[in-house]
Parts: C-alpha cells; structure tokens; sequence
C-alpha cells in the first residue's frame, strides 16, 4: 500500500522530535563527566529508572513487532509478550541486586568483580557489542516501518532519520538524555496503549469496520464445484455477479484456484479465488461443505522489469486511472448473525472472537508468469481466507510457530528454544543491565525493577487486544507479512490526532531503545575495551569524547544494517538477539553468583563459546537462508532456526568444565604463592 | 533542579549482608514458583496443544487465560518480593 503523509501526523511528529532534542541538549550542559555520561551518575530516582526499564525494554519489536504478529496470526503474537515479561523475573529475583552491587559501568564490571581480568572484560566487551548490534537491527527496520506511512518517505530515509536524531541525542548527554527519553516514552507509550484499547472495547466487534479505505472483498454465489479445467464454462449469471463477464482468457495462468472477469462498464479484470463454502458443524467447528465453492475477490500485484507496479491491473498510485490496495481485516460472521456487539467488555471481547469467523487475507506463495505490453511480469495474488476465531486465539498458526501442532519434533523444540532463550534474554541484555547503574543502592534497583515490570507487564496485557483490534478492524495491509505498522494504523482508524500521537510515540519507542543500545556499545568500547583491556589511560573528558564518537560509529553501523533488513518482522529479529544474549551471558552471570568453584577462563569460554556457537546457529539457520542469502530453507545446515536450547546449556557446560580443569591450576599456584611467601 | 543534576555518584546505602542472603533466598524461591508455571505453559504448548482449546471458564480458552495468568503472575510475585525485602530497620 502507498501511505499518504497526514499533515497532522507531520506537526505531531516534528513536536516528539524537537522536544525530546531539547530534553538531550538541556542535559548535555550538565553532563561532564564518565560517570555521568555513561551511567547517570547514579543519581536517577528508582521510580523514574523503572517507567525508563519500561521505555528501554518496550522497544519497536514490542509494539510493533508483537501487535504486527498478533494482527495477521493471532495467539502466536502474544507468547513473545508473556516471553519478554517472563525473562524479568530472572532479572528481578536473581540478578539485579548482586548486579548493582558488583559494577559500576558496564556487565564486564560485575563479571570482573572477583578477578580483575582482561581476558574476561575483552570478551564481555566483544559480547555486549554483537548483542547490541542485533538488537539494533530489528529496531531501525521498526524505525522505517513507521516513518513511510507517517511521512510518506522511502524505508531508507526512515532508518536514516532516526538514526541521525538517536546519534544527537547520545553524543550530546549519554545516559542522562536517553534515561528521560525513555521515561517519556515509556509512559506515553503504556498511556496511549491503554487509550487505544478503551476504543477498541467501546467499539465492539463489527462485521462492518469503518475503517478509512476499508471495504469487504465481493463473493460470488455458492454453487457446485466445476473443476479448475471449467472454469471458463462459468458466466456472471451462475456466480452471482451482476456487471461482470467472464473473461478467462485475461489470466494468463492455468489450472489454478482462479478466474478472471472483466467490468463491463469500466473493463476492468478481477481475480477470484475458488473456495470452499465453510460452515460450522454441530460442535461449532468450521468445516469445508465438501459439495459448495465460492469465489472470493482477491488483490493482485505484477512486477514489470522496469520496477512499475500494477495493483489489479492499474498502475499503483492514488492518481488518476491509478489504483490501490483497500485494506482488510474483518470479522465476516459474529455469534448469533449480529453485526455489531456495541461496547463490549474483556471478557466478552475473546469469548466474542471465539465464536467468531474472521476474514484474514493471505498471500499465494507462487509468482505468475503475466505478459504486459508484451514484457514479462510476475503476479502475486491476496486472497482472503475463512478462519474459525478458536484458531487465531491458539498457539501454532504463524509459519514461526506452527510446527507445535504436528508432531515432528524439531519445530517443537524451535518453540522450546525461542522461550528459553525470551526467558533468559532479558536479564542478559547489555543495555538493560547497564540501567542498574544509574540508581544509587541496591534497595533502588530492586524497586525499579519491580516498578519496570508493572509497566511492562501492564503494556503486554493489551498487546493481545491491540493486535485483534487490528486484524478485525479492516487496517491491515494485505501485502505486509510483517504488518509492523498495525498499530498505528488501528489507531489510525479511530481517528488522525490518535494515529499521529501512536506513530509519534512508536517513533519516540524506537528513539529511546536505540539510545540505550547505543550508550551500551559505547561504554564497551570505552570503559571495556579501550581503558580495561588497551590500558589506554585516557582522562575523563577524553573518556566522554571517546564515547561520543564511538555512539557516532555505532549510530552509523544501525543505519546500514535497518535498510539491509527491511523485510524481516521485527520480533523475530529480536528472537535472534535475545538468544546470543542468552548463550552468551547468561550462564556467566548465574554461574559467578551460585557457583563458588566458577574461574576467570571459565567464564571468559562460556562468554565466548555461548556467542559464537549462537552465533553461528542463527547464520547457519533456515530462515537466514530464505531471508537473508536468499537461499532454500532445506539446505541449512542446522535442524531449526532457534539456538538458544543448544547454546544456553552448551555455554553453562562450557563454564563448568573449563573451570573445573582451571580450578586445579589456581590451587597450584595458591601453594607456589605461599612457598615463596614462606 | 538538583535531582537532574547529573554528577557523580553520591552513592547510597547497600544491603546489610543479612539482608542480602535473606532477599536472595526469597528471589531464589520466588523465581521457582514462576519458573515452574512458565516451565508448564511452554511444554503445554508445545506437547499437549490441544488442552490449550479447552474452555474452563467463560467460554474462553485456556491459552488466553494462562497467557494472562502469567503476566499478572509475574506483576503479583515481583510486588510480594518488594513487601518482603523491604528495609526493617536491622543494618
């Protein structure tokens, strides 16, 4: 779909923006000193730390991503939100106190608390770097995902854009500018959400949206199967539809699910798709009518080799003799043929849904070979499909996830994967855990914490309500597999103010998660890598120099990588980091709390192991190989695409054993130690 | 504005050792009980799909319900563990 820029949306937008560029320039006077860039000066109020855990944590992956995934599978989008909320309980009740009590500036300072290590600050260095790197991916594609609709501008320039506002919000005040950044938004964002899904409850389900550009798909009549080979044989009069001919001879394509027809009085073709006639059976199941088919009314997209785009025949465009995508997402039949519920309240919203058939619309995965003017073309058909509301509220549905309901047993263990490692991400993190140094104590971080995950978890509780208001609200894209930009488009539907405070706030979720990204890797680089490990003696000024020019870099590097990544759902990409965080830090951090026997090299090859071998698995993964190298699924080497089952033990393993066989050398040098001493 | 004041840290006032082992003990074992219905949910999900369609109450399904009984789990256990760490006054 082609987004028009809203005016107000433009206002709204460039106000968040210019505010928040004073809020970082206002702090910058004040902000001298390393402590102060790269930690706050341990001065933040636990309050104001915690709603910042909230702006920090609830990044573009969780608006976006979740309510994007929610709106076209349902369920699916909603175990990511239990995932991430679930993982702040490792962090509240096993690491955030013995974290702030052991650090000062980054994770390497609390992994290097009882051995002074380099080898160990190298690696917590190099591991807080890839981590942030891969967290930053999936939040610049959020980034450009929002920015075209809002200001009809390229995905590149969107990616562009935040990343330059970012950059000058970091280099002009570190911790301080990124802390109430990610205040501010933290609470518009948890606010705002919560307005959202008030309308969508006094709203109601419909099976007619008001959505703006909305309209249902056309059907045909039902009738009595003819096979693929006769569908030429059909007429208008037989399907029902008044003002068409069938034509044919204009698809290009045979012995497929469609049929073309041509307006008489515009001559425009339509493609339809064949469809079971679906009805419920005594048990309130939807089930196919063996003996009825219908023809649903699809959306088509031919590619010329030039680059135009036609969308069902017409150049795409809001022009003259152009044409669009309509929006989709309805609910085709409520519980007892109404058409409307009114205001309804939670409960009623899902046992309402349950009972319900949705319209979800679906993309045919092959390319039709279409000759324009005689040019090949290739053509991608939309079409809408009937699904039971029992099946969207379920687990298993998106191609992610849907493995769970079969019984082979490596798409269950992908599953596994995924929520081990959304359970064991969080806490493991650099730019989360780096937040526990702006409290000042212990008590401080335990309460923002907790004030973190009421925020948090109050967001994630409307995420299911945000997306199903989506996916029946008629504002999906029906092009988007993604559907990034659900949200802001539901809120769209009730009106431009809310779309232009959403997208703006959404802008502002991606700004804050990538400024504390950003502080991260800079303090690596800085207080890890440089000072630590380079024994560069460096003064504090040159310190926050430092920092600056490596947030530019950084700053640099996301942008690449936002545009390299477009078409990839930001969850997912999230997926990916919250597993190298896992594997990578995790067993370290639990290891050197309970464990007493843990070494300085065991810790140093779990870090590395754990990053490398996740790592390599995401590289080396099914999707990568369809996503990123454009390659087949089934070559990839590795059985499923999420690591974290394999590498989080294999990194806890790692620690172990190394440390064990180290154990031994440092008792031997305890006793070298003392005969010399004696 | 002294509390936006950004310098060094003045550095508050950390945990007695006491209190230190008594909150660990307490995260420790609320973290288990967490884990434990989050460790349920997952391979319900995963092994046992089919239960989550069934509807124990109000006509909606067992996914959503443990789905929101998770969340409002985590939000319930973090508040108890506040109310029992809080400071007692032994330092």
């Amino acid at each position: 779909m082609i987004y028009s820029p809203s005016p107000l949306a433009v206002i709204v937008f460039g106000a968040f923006v210019a505010f928040t560029l004073g809020l970082s320039f206002y702090f910058a006077r004040r902000t001298r000193s390393a402590a102060g860039y790269f930690a706050a000066g341990g001065q933040i109020h636990w309050f104001v730390n915690g709603v910042a855990f909230a702006g920090d944590y609830l990044s573009a992956a969780s608006f976006l991503g979740i309510c994007g995934m929610i709106a076209s599978y349902g369920y699916d989008g909603f175990l990511y939100s239990i995932g991430y909320l679930a993982g702040w309980i490792v962090a509240l009740f096993v690491i955030a106190e013995p974290l702030k009590r052991m650090g000062r500036y980054t994770f390497a300072d609390a992994l290097n608390s009882r051995f002074q290590s380099r080898a160990i600050t190298l690696s917590a260095g190099i591991s807080t770097l890839v981590v942030s790197v891969f967290y930053l991916i999936p939040q610049m594609v959020g980034a450009g995902a929002l920015v075209t609709p809002l200001l009809g501008l390229p995905h590149w320039a969107g990616v562009s854009m935040v990343g330059a506002v970012v950059m000058l919000i970091v280099v002009t005040a570190g911790m301080v500018s990124t802390t109430y950044v990610q205040f501010l938004k933290g609470s518009l964002l948890v606010v705002f959400s919560a307005v959202l899904t008030l309308l969508i409850l006094n709203r109601g389900l419909t099976t007619q949206p008001e959505a703006p550009g909305f309209r249902a798909p056309r059907l045909s009549k039902a009738i009595s199967p003819v096979g693929l080979p006769y569908f030429k044989q059909l007429t208008a009069e037989d399907l029902g539809l008044e003002g068409e001919e069938v034509r044919q001879q204009e698809l290009q394509w045979t012995d497929t699910p469609y049929l073309a027809t041509r307006n008489l009085a515009s001559g425009r073709v339509t493609v339809w798709r064949e469809s079971p006639v679906m009805t419920r059976d005594k048990d309130g199941k939807l089930v196919a009518d063996a003996g009825l088919v219908m023809f649903y009314e699809t959306q088509t997209l031919t590619v010329l080799p030039d680059g135009k785009r036609l969308v069902n025949g017409l150049p795409q465009g809001h022009g003259e003799d152009e044409t669009d995508f309509f929006p989709v997402g309805k609910i085709e039949r409520l519980p007892g043929g109404e058409t409307s519920t009114g205001p309804i309240g939670p409960v009623e919203f899902f046992s309402t849904l349950e009972g319900s058939d949705i319209l979800l619309w679906k993309q045919d995965p092959s390319k039709y070979p279409t000759s324009v003017d005689g040019e090949l073309a290739f053509t991608t058909v939309y079409y809408p499909q009937l699904t039971a509301g029992t099946d969207v509220l379920l687990p298993g549905k998106s191609p992610t996830f849907n493995g769970i309901r079969g019984d082979a047993l490596a798409p269950k263990l992908n599953f596994l994967s995924l929520m081990l490692a959304l359970f064991g991400g969080t806490a493991s993190l650099p730019h989360i855990l780096i937040r526990y140094y702006t409290v000042k104590d212990q008590a401080a971080a335990r309460k923002s914490t907790v004030v973190g995950i009421g925020s948090i978890g109050f967001f994630y509780l409307l995420t299911l309500f945000l997306g199903l208001g989506a996916m029946t609200g008629g504002v999906i894209d029906p092009t988007s597999a993604n559907n990034n930009m659900a949200a802001p488009l539901l809120a769209k539907s009730f009106g431009p103010l809310l779309f232009a405070m959403i997208s703006a706030i959404a802008f502002t979720t991606v700004l804050g998660t990538v400024s504390g990204l950003i502080v991260a890797a800079a303090g690596a680089v800085v207080h890890d890598l440089m000072t630590s490990v380079g024994r560069m003696q460096l003064t504090d000024h040159e310190k926050v120099r430092a920092g600056k020019l490596t947030a530019a870099a950084v700053g640099m590097l996301a942008i690449v990588l936002g545009i390299l990544f477009e078409h990839m759902n930001v969850s997912f990409l999230v997926g990916w980091a919250f597993s190298i965080a896992a594997s990578a830090n995790l067993p370290s951090l639990v290891m050197l709390l309970f464990w007493r026997g843990t070494t300085r090299q065991g810790i140093t090859a779990a870090i590395l192991v754990g990053m490398t071998a996740s790592l390599a698995w995401v590289l080396l993964s099914g999707d990568t190989f369809t996503a990123v190298y454009g390659l087949p699924a089934e070559n990839a080497p590795v059985p499923f695409n999420q690591p974290g089952i394999v590498t989080i033990p294999l990194g806890f393993a790692v620690l172990v054993v190394v440390s064990l066989l180290t154990r031994e050398s440092k008792v031997r040098r305890g006793a070298q130690e003392g005969d010399r001493n004696h | 504005m002294a509390p936006l004041d950004h310098g060094p840290a003045a550095g508050g006032v950390d945990d007695t050792p006491h209190e230190q082992r008594r909150n660990a003990r307490i995260g420790m074992l609320l973290f288990i009980v967490y884990t434990a219905c989050y460790t349920a949910f997952v391979l319900t999900a995963a092994f046992a799909s089919e239960r989550m369609a069934t509807r124990p109450w109000a006509d909606i399904n067992l996914a959503i319900w443990s789905g929101f009984g998770l969340l409002l789990l985590a939000l319930v256990l973090s508040l108890v563990y506040s109310w029992l760490c809080r400071a007692r006054g032994v330092k």
